[in-house]
């Protein structure tokens, strides 16, 4: 697969894996948070951490927008099928994440309410237009990756005049989250958690640019290493990692060249200009209730807001008792330090988010390195 | 026809024609729709005796059975369609334990409205597939629902088959050491079925691998009669079909990523869409599993036949009481191959 295969070359990972032994030092250890769901995936995918030195450990971040979904903007999100009647749609991942009293999206549609899994927002917007008579709400998540075809959609709709159409919005940024993660108590003073460094988000990257990057790189003296999906990538920033601590710098560098410039996509975030505008604070599952993490959709487009349009309860749903879904995302636990972890809690019957999505860090855990864990206990029991 | 009343004063007209609730009520409507329908295409000596039942004296040796119902959505696809599917998934089931199939029911639920046309499609594309398999349809039944309480057509299909004398071929036979073979391309079905969904707008050139494998089982059984186990990666594709015998052997499975053979066109669509190719169902593929020193032959065996042509060894049986099935991955890692938790896609056979 031509720009593809490119990456995910063997004799590459095996040179870089060499370097990478080489230049680390083995008189300390190396934590470094990959922020993204994406890298957390393509490690476990690859088994990129087979090919790390001992003393280097990837803490999974909370970059999966379905894990940090908390569980009552899903309560919303059923309710505004259920009571009001909507057709729902929703990207496949969000239909199994546990919402309250052992609810879920896919749970919802099997007792009746119109719930569509949908692959694009034009797909949304063919609902609308194919169903004029019902109210369609599009349940758009995800970080600044997803955010501007949710904003084209609802410039379309307006253009159009699509009355029935709204979105119902769970759009968060980034940088506010790494911030918040960076200014917990778990890393500032408690040294739970220690970070040396950010493998830096790819896509998300891609639209915000670098530049958002270099305040908390300095703030907090963390070296940011912008780093692609693919497993060469994430292997080729761990160096370029490892490479600043070693040399005590602490700057924001750009490996995902071929993608990402310091300023990002202006026609994109122009249109995320127009059409959001932040929140003042907005739950995330882990992290709580982070300052200006997300956004809104502005008063000029309030037509197309499912949050305004229909009144919606506040929900005040909570995680599955023993959960360590918030832990997690915080980087604080891991996936296996769960006492539900593989008992109650499986890709079959997830009890938390992290175990939903495949860019959750539990369900990597479980379907791509669980043989590893095992083989751990046994040998030490 | 001589003296007995004409049965049937006109003819159906499958060009204009739906499916109404008369076809499935035992009057004469139905009656004509399965002579002039189900008998015309099907065509075969024991249908034509008009009988509830079929009635055949076996060849000797032990019989199977096999049964499987069909949902897929859209009924036809790129490489073939439900009828053709209902044909082969069933022979390809009774096959996977080394028996020559022998016959096939056909059960049919049609839905009020069902345009005919579209009804002879499909009956027909599946009197061709039973008619070159050599396996034909011999007993069947026709079910109409109200409109809404179906989708167009659902089909279930039964086969029976003969199995040799001398061959012990099951799931529960994987030994460590033994070689993992499959024949051919993965992922193929799955992603012919996605692209043709009309809420995926991507098109691509790849046709559904649908197709029987008895006569590719009867080349393999004929040349290492020693193997242990076959299946057909269907539904949760080759993860969730290894998972399958090591769970049931009681063995784990360690495979070779590059050594997998998947066409260029379905990787890059699975990229697309964030599937995982190993998880994505095949129609016409099998996995083999025989012991290491008969891998090279039986390998040889399967690429002499046009539906083995791309077949490769893919790893091997290994001892763990756990069941993992693992994988180097090409990137030089390992991963674990789970069983898929979920659905990747619905309705795709």
């Amino acid at each position: 697969m031509k720009y593809v295969d490119e990456f995910r070359q063997k004799d590459l990972a095996r040179k870089l894996a060499a370097d990478i032994r080489r230049e680390a030092d083995t008189g300390r250890q190396y934590n470094f948070m990959e922020f993204c769901g994406g890298h957390t995936h393509a490690i476990f995918r690859y088994g990129v951490q087979d090919l790390m030195p001992r003393n280097l450990r990837f803490v999974h971040g909370p970059g999966c927008p379905v894990c940090v979904l908390p569980i009552p903007r899903i309560d919303m999100a059923i309710e505004l099928a259920e009571r009001h009647g909507a057709i729902l749609c929703t990207y496949g991942d969000l239909m199994r994440v546990p919402a309250s009293k052992k609810n879920s999206l896919i749970k919802a549609k099997a007792a009746g309410a119109d719930i569509r899994m949908i692959y694009s927002t034009q797909d949304a917007l063919r609902i609308a237009r194919e169903n004029p008579e019902r109210e369609v709400v599009f349940f758009a998540i995800g970080f600044e990756t997803t955010t501007p075809p949710t904003a084209v959609a609802i410039k379309q709709a307006a253009a159009e005049g699509l009355a029935n159409f709204s979105v119902f919005c769970n759009h968060v940024l980034t940088p506010a989250a790494i911030q918040h993660i960076l200014q917990s108590p778990e890393v500032r003073d408690l040294g739970q958690v220690s970070i040396d460094g950010f493998l830096g988000p790819s896509h998300v990257s891609s639209i915000i640019g670098s530049e958002p990057y270099e305040f908390f790189a300095e703030e907090f003296q963390k070296p940011v290493v912008i780093a692609g999906f693919e497993p060469l990538d994430v292997m080729q920033s761990t160096l370029m990692l490892i490479r600043q601590v070693n040399e005590g710098r602490f700057e924001v560098e750009n490996e995902y060249t071929r993608v990402v410039t310091p300023e990002g996509n202006e026609v994109a975030k122009d249109l995320m200009a127009e059409v959001f505008e932040l929140r003042r604070a907005f739950e995330w599952r882990g992290l709580g209730d982070v300052p200006y993490s997300a956004l809104k959709i502005t008063d000029a487009y309030a037509q197309w807001d499912a949050e305004k349009r229909f009144v919606v309860t506040k929900s005040t749903g909570t995680d599955v008792k023993g959960c360590e879904c918030p832990a997690i995302l915080r980087g604080v636990k891991k996936p296996t330090d769960c006492k539900l972890f593989g008992t109650v809690c499986t890709p079959d019957n997830p009890q938390g988010s992290c175990m939903v999505s495949s860019e959750g860090s539990c369900a990597a855990y479980w379907s791509y390195g669980r043989f590893r864990i095992d083989r751990v206990k046994e040998t030490a029991a | 026809m001589s003296k007995m009343e004409k049965r049937f004063p006109t003819r159906i007209s499958f060009r204009r024609g739906q499916v109404d609730m008369t076809h499935g009520s035992g009057g004469r409507a139905m009656a004509q729709l399965i002579e002039e329908l189900f008998v015309r295409h099907f065509d075969n000596d024991l249908l034509r005796q008009g009988n509830d039942q079929a009635l055949f004296t076996p060849p000797p040796g032990r019989l199977v059975m096999s049964t499987d119902g069909h949902v897929v959505s859209p009924l036809f696809f790129p490489g073939g369609d439900i009828g053709s599917l209902s044909v082969h998934g069933t022979i390809n089931d009774v096959a996977m334990s080394g028996a020559r199939p022998l016959y096939l029911s056909a059960g049919f639920i049609l839905e009020e409205g069902f345009p005919l046309a579209d009804l002879e499609r499909i009956v027909s594309s599946m009197a061709a597939a039973a008619r070159a398999a050599g396996v034909p349809v011999v007993t069947g039944d026709t079910k109409v629902v109200e409109r809404g309480k179906g989708d167009g057509v659902f089909i279930t299909t039964t086969g029976v088959g003969v199995v040799a004398d001398g061959l012990e071929i099951s799931g529960t036979n994987a030994r460590p050491g033994d070689a993992i073979l499959v024949s051919g391309t993965i992922g193929d079905h799955g992603v012919a079925i996605m692209s043709s969904r009309e809420n995926l707008e991507f098109e691509t050139a790849i046709r559904s691998d649908s197709a029987a494998l008895h006569g590719l089982v009867a080349d393999m059984v004929a040349a290492v009669p020693e193997i242990r186990s076959l299946r057909d990666p269907t539904r949760g594709g080759l993860a969730a079909t290894l998972n399958e015998i090591a769970h049931q052997s009681q063995v784990g499975m360690r495979l070779s990523e590059d050594d997998i053979p998947l066409r260029a066109e379905v990787d890059a669509a699975c990229e697309l869409l964030g599937l995982d190719p190993l998880y994505v169902a095949n129609e016409g593929k099998l996995v083999a599993i025989c012991p290491a020193d008969k891998a090279g032959p039986l390998l040889a065996a399967m690429r002499a036949n046009p539906l083995g042509r791309e077949a490769a060894i893919i790893g091997e049986v290994v001892e763990d009481d756990m069941g993992f099935v693992t994988m180097e991955t090409g990137f030089g890692g390992t991963r674990i191959v789970d069983w898929l938790a979920g659905e990747q896609l619905p309705r795709i056979c």
